[in-house]
């Protein structure tokens, strides 16, 4: 079966001024592409391996590409044009899922206070999460390294930290990109993924 | 097999006459550049050098010089224990970006030049050809994971020059740095956006092969 690129949900232009039209273009036609590439190609080659060796050799690709055609499908679809842009971005409605943010953070202004200093607090790239435990149900945020999915929550909110992911229109200033995209989360997908 | 690196991180000696008793703190300051922002164009932009410099560099030497002062300060090993990671990454930040300014040099002073010497000779040996060595050396870059960087390296065990990655800001501590390229996108995306392997192509006319030489003089005795 073959992974394809999936159609962003709006325009390129459509988070402006909070993530540029060079950016969201580059971010999807030339990164994402690449990983959805590059898995095809894994999977393609893990088909045809004949031992235990072999498979285990292309487990990294498999991660890296896999886990990169993910986050990034997940990604998308959490984001949403501002409402002067004719999308529902950062408006969090009363519901479920702002129950959820207000028992297990004490609000959204808390959320993102907490959620921006760990996703900052990455060494190297990865993705800040906000993750609902399984377990408990309580909403935590969570961070992964490089391309790794997030397997130990369901995926509720993705916030992309690599460097191409902000640094043509935020260069170093990582808490500016942070403090913007609040503007563009897509509440209404995230209480989607809600158990 | 530090030498090159704490030769990069010597301390000034006034700075320790100003620390407060007690406090085994060291000072860690961002060395200059041994060019000028833009002495590194074409293959490297001065946007490019002058933020990698002022704010990604200076940030790890900021961040190291606190990860060290709560070490001094810290009464449990416990404490001492997490403040490894910062102390690993602002303290490899520094390590890895000191020794790139020096192994980057611009082409008007040799920047790209492999003369004939015990360096070229080496990567004959070990690589079969330079062209082999440069192809072998972008493709094992390129391929890196995440952030890290690519170098080539010197196996005190092996006698061999070797090509090595290393992720995040790890630094080199398997072999002696010889060369160190930053694959991070923040040293390349402004320029190259995702065209890694065009930034891998163009910093080999600013890679300071003096300064390698003298690294590998040092260790292959």
């Amino acid at each position: 079966m073959s992974n394809t690129l999936p159609a962003l949900p709006y325009a390129y232009n459509a988070l402006e001024p909070y993530i540029s039209e060079q950016i969201m273009t580059l971010h999807h036609t030339k990164h994402h592409q690449t990983y959805v590439n590059a898995l095809n190609a894994a999977e393609a080659s893990y088909a045809k391996a004949q031992s235990p060796k072999e498979r285990i050799a292309l487990q990294a690709a498999l991660k890296f590409n896999g886990g990169g055609h993910i986050n990034h499908s997940l990604f998308w679809k959490n984001l949403a044009p501002s409402p002067d842009k004719g999308g529902s971005g950062g408006q969090l409605k009363a519901g479920a899922l702002k129950d959820a943010i207000d028992r297990d953070f004490g609000g959204l202004d808390n959320l993102k206070k907490e959620f921006n200093a760990a996703t900052l607090g990455i060494q190297g790239s990865g993705w800040g999460w906000v993750g609902q435990n399984p377990t408990t149900k309580r909403l935590e945020i969570v961070t992964t390294a490089n391309q790794d999915p997030l397997l130990s929550h369901t995926p509720i909110i993705g916030v992309d930290i690599w460097e191409h992911a902000f640094y043509l229109q935020y260069l170093n200033v990582k808490p500016d990109y942070l403090n913007a995209i609040w503007n563009v989360i897509n509440f209404e997908e995230a209480e989607k993924r809600l158990l | 097999m530090f030498s090159v690196a704490t030769r990069a991180l010597r301390r000034p000696a006034m700075a320790r006459t100003f620390l407060a008793a007690g406090s085994s703190a060291s000072v860690h300051t961002l060395p200059d550049l041994p060019y000028p922002y833009n002495a590194l164009e074409p293959y490297i932009s001065e946007e490019i050098m002058t933020l990698h410099h002022k704010k990604h560099h200076q940030t790890y030497v900021t961040g190291l010089n606190a990860a060290e002062e709560a070490y001094a300060k810290s009464t449990s090993v416990k404490e001492q224990i997490t403040l490894q990671a910062a102390l690993k990454f602002n303290g490899g930040g520094h390590i890895n970006h000191s020794l790139f300014w020096k192994n980057l040099a611009p082409a008007a002073h040799d920047g790209g030049k492999l003369d004939n010497g015990p360096l070229k000779s080496a990567i004959e040996r070990d690589f079969g050809s330079v062209e082999e060595f440069k192809k072998t050396f972008n493709a094992k870059t390129a391929a890196i994971q995440g952030s890290g960087w690519g170098w080539v390296g010197y196996n005190a065990a092996t006698k061999k020059l070797e090509i090595v990655t290393t992720a995040n800001q790890d630094p080199l501590t398997t072999h002696t740095p010889i060369i160190g390229v930053d694959i991070w996108e923040h040293a390349f995306y402004l320029q190259y956006k995702n065209v890694k392997p065009d930034y891998l192509n163009a910093i080999w006319n600013v890679i300071n092969f003096k300064e390698a030489e003298k690294r590998l003089a040092e260790v292959a005795k």
